[in-house]
């Protein structure tokens, strides 16, 4: 309890501070380039000093923060790519060299390609299905809640109720996971799942779908609504039936939308971790990237140089949409 | 919508829509039905079965036969195979090549020249016309039809002994200054990026929106030596909350200033453009007007950044130690599917634990949720 006391303290302390930061600089640049009570030239370079200086202040603690926890390391990963493990000698491209011949690092860059391959596509699909079903039915917003639900589980508590789904008894006994009953009931014989190599991967992605499913909902859902009343009714008049406005006069006009949601999922689903640490540690053959690379991180006290050079290798397959993403967001802030 | 009428269409997109609902919220109510049940029903039956009567079979020691008493020139042990509990007899016996032989009521004649009747609310006699002998009890087999039993016990254990409690605080201590930091960093950040005219600006938008996307995985190793660094110098410890407490701020910054920016530009430019005529100063006008009417962004980002950082694993276990004043409710349940993994009433009251607060946040404010979601992404990001 008292650490919580001092979380608040300390997280009051940290807003005052920066409540004083703004205050506090405001205030002395305004004392020393004064505007107020000024001849009229003197004034208004006061004035234009203070509006070029201003947005710096405004934005220097959020650019600190930047530089040093996202900037900064880019450029020490990468640097740190080329070093040994202590991060202190060079060894040039050796760290690159070395992951080419692990078995281990290859079985993760073949995981992740099926992971990008399948689950930024399910989640996208099931979205798309949902958010249209949806629309059309009274209780669709109860329906989109429950299914949007997953979203606010943590991937070690979804790891958890997906490994109850999977649990395995030994056969002739009573099982308790859902799909080995399920699997059973119809004659089946009970498997361990998650220890079936090639084919747990997909056990696996279950879980990122199911939360990342209502993500893709909610935003195709309000991209469906955003389509002009006028088309679809054209459509109608035209003849069209459900499947074909579906297909031919919606899909085209959200087809940004879907890039976006498709997109994000994709960088979600490089990144992805706990769920791999929590279900299988990359046992199996169901080693991922990024969990390979937190792997390095501390084995045998801590490889730097082949972690960060994991790292370096996640970033470029991001870097891609990285500039999409900033050449449509220039595009839209062109004009402001 | 669509109208009234009842097209075998549209019975189709009920009931598919159904099936969807369900496939996506029963392994939830699987782990919250579980983390109620009794831990014995748990461990040998389905959660699908929890509300029937579940059939077991069961073996019970009789006291030994030292605790006999003599009754009509007879000597009898008695007593109640269910100790206590309610539950049905179906059928039993008195070895375990025949566990379910007889019948409740039968009275059966044992090796030994004594008589057992086991009646099927439990109640059992041996009875014997000599005195018995031995210090051991009799063992008694039976087949019992129990009734459902939902308890908290699971959450109490969990609560207890396996460290959840400590760690929900620890969770809490991590989550809280996580989200309300960097908010006001943001927000004054966000205007200057949406309001202010300087050199430079378009490209700042532009490293922000490259900075959303940079992997964390990215930031690990350098943050680590530098953190460690420090620690050196100063001569504290590497890892502490203030340490994890900057670091999500960090992470969560290019989102925050992305959300509110684009929140802020939306914003009429007549009313900064009144209040610059009537002499406010840019930082009257974001105190008193931009950050009021921001509200509706800056929840969605509080949440968003509560929930992030409430379910986060990596950041918690890199940059915060694992002790037990430090671990977070994510790193004890990994910890608890490594050495409890078979005890399921521990980790499904434990998981229940961790996703319950997320839950709730997002049941009370999903609005604000699905307005961050459609502000972050529709535009752009």
């Amino acid at each position: 309890m008292n650490q919580l006391v001092f979380a608040i303290v300390t997280m009051l302390a940290g807003v005052l501070a920066c409540a004083f930061y703004f205050f506090a600089t405001n205030w002395i640049l305004d004392a020393i380039f004064p505007s107020k009570g000024l001849s009229g030239a003197k004034a208004s370079q006061n004035l234009r000093t203070t509006n070029a200086i201003r947005p710096w202040l405004f934005m220097l603690p959020a650019l600190l923060a930047l530089a040093i926890y996202l900037v900064y390391p880019v450029f020490e990963s990468v640097r740190l790519s080329f070093h040994d493990r202590s991060g202190e000698n060079l060894v040039g491209l050796s760290n690159f060299f070395w992951m080419l011949s692990d078995g281990e690092f290859r079985q993760s860059i073949f995981n992740n390609f099926l992971w990008l391959l399948v689950v930024p596509a399910l989640s996208t699909f099931f979205g798309l299905v949902i958010a249209a079903l949806t629309d059309r039915i009274w209780w669709g917003n109860i329906a989109k809640t429950l299914i949007f639900m997953p979203m606010a589980i943590s991937f070690v508590g979804a790891a958890v109720i997906w490994k109850f789904v999977y649990d395995y008894r030994a056969e002739g006994s009573e099982q308790i996971g859902i799909l080995n009953a399920i699997v059973t009931y119809f004659g089946g014989s009970p498997e361990a799942w998650i220890t079936l190599p090639f084919w747990n991967n997909f056990f696996l992605m279950v879980i990122l779908i199911w939360i990342q499913t209502g993500f893709a909902m909610v935003i195709l859902s309000a991209a469906l609504r955003g389509i002009p009343e006028e088309t679809l009714e054209a459509a109608v008049i035209d003849g069209a039936n459900g499947l074909q406005i579906f297909f031919k006069i919606m899909i085209p006009q959200i087809w940004g939308t879907i890039a976006v949601v498709w997109t994000t999922i994709t960088i979600l689903v490089l990144k992805v971790f706990d769920i791999v640490l929590a279900m299988t540690n990359g046992q199996w053959q169901t080693q991922v990237l990024a969990n390979l690379m937190f792997d390095w991180m501390f084995r045998g006290g801590g490889d730097f140089g082949r972690g960060a050079a994991i790292a370096v290798v996640i970033m470029v397959l991001v870097v891609p949409i990285m500039i999409w993403n900033i050449r449509n967001a220039m595009r839209e802030t062109g004009g402001h | 919508m669509s109208g009234a009428t009842r097209s075998p269409l549209s019975i189709v997109v009920h009931l598919s829509v159904l099936l969807l609902v369900a496939l996506w919220t029963l392994p939830t109510a699987g782990l919250l039905i579980s983390s109620l049940r009794d831990k014995d029903q748990l461990a040998v039956s389905g959660w699908w079965t929890a509300l029937s009567t579940s059939t077991q079979n069961l073996v019970y020691r009789a006291p030994s036969p030292e605790t006999q008493v003599e009754r009509d020139g007879k000597f009898v042990v008695a007593g109640n195979v269910m100790e206590g509990q309610q539950a049905e007899v179906s059928a039993f016996g008195f070895n375990s090549r025949e566990p379910a032989a007889f019948q409740p009521g039968e009275t059966v004649q044992m090796n030994d020249g004594e008589r057992l009747t086991v009646q099927a609310d439990g109640t059992f006699e041996i009875v014997s016309d000599t005195r018995m002998e031995g210090t051991r009890g009799q063992r008694i087999f039976f087949t019992a039809a129990i009734p459902p039993r939902f308890t908290l016990d699971n959450y109490r254990e969990v609560l207890r002994a396996e460290g959840i409690g400590q760690s929900f605080i620890n969770s809490l201590t991590v989550a809280i200054p996580s989200t309300i930091i960097p908010i006001l960093v943001a927000a004054f950040c966000a205007y200057a990026l949406a309001w202010m005219r300087f050199p430079g600006r378009a490209i700042l938008i532009a490293v922000v929106v490259g900075l959303l996307v940079v992997p964390l995985q990215m930031s690990l190793i350098p943050l680590l030596k530098l953190y460690n660094g420090v620690g050196a110098f100063l001569g504290v410890p590497a890892k502490t909350y203030v340490g994890i407490w900057l670091a999500h701020m960090g992470f969560g910054l290019p989102l925050a200033i992305y959300l509110l920016r684009n929140y802020m530009a939306g914003l009429p430019k007549e009313i900064m453009e009144s209040a610059r005529v009537d002499g406010a100063s840019d930082f009257d006008i974001f105190v008193k007007i931009i950050l009021p009417l921001s509200f509706p962004a800056l929840a969605s980002f509080a949440i968003f950044q509560f929930l992030w950082t409430w379910n986060d694993l990596l950041v918690a276990i890199v940059f915060l130690g694992t002790g037990n004043d430090e671990l977070v409710l994510t790193g004890r349940l990994v910890n608890l599917l490594g050495s409890r993994g078979g005890n399921w009433e521990i980790l499904t009251a434990s998981a229940f634990i961790t996703i319950i607060v997320p839950l709730i946040v997002f049941f009370a404010l999903q609005r604000y949720l699905v307005r961050g979601l459609l502000a972050g992404s529709v535009k752009g990001g």
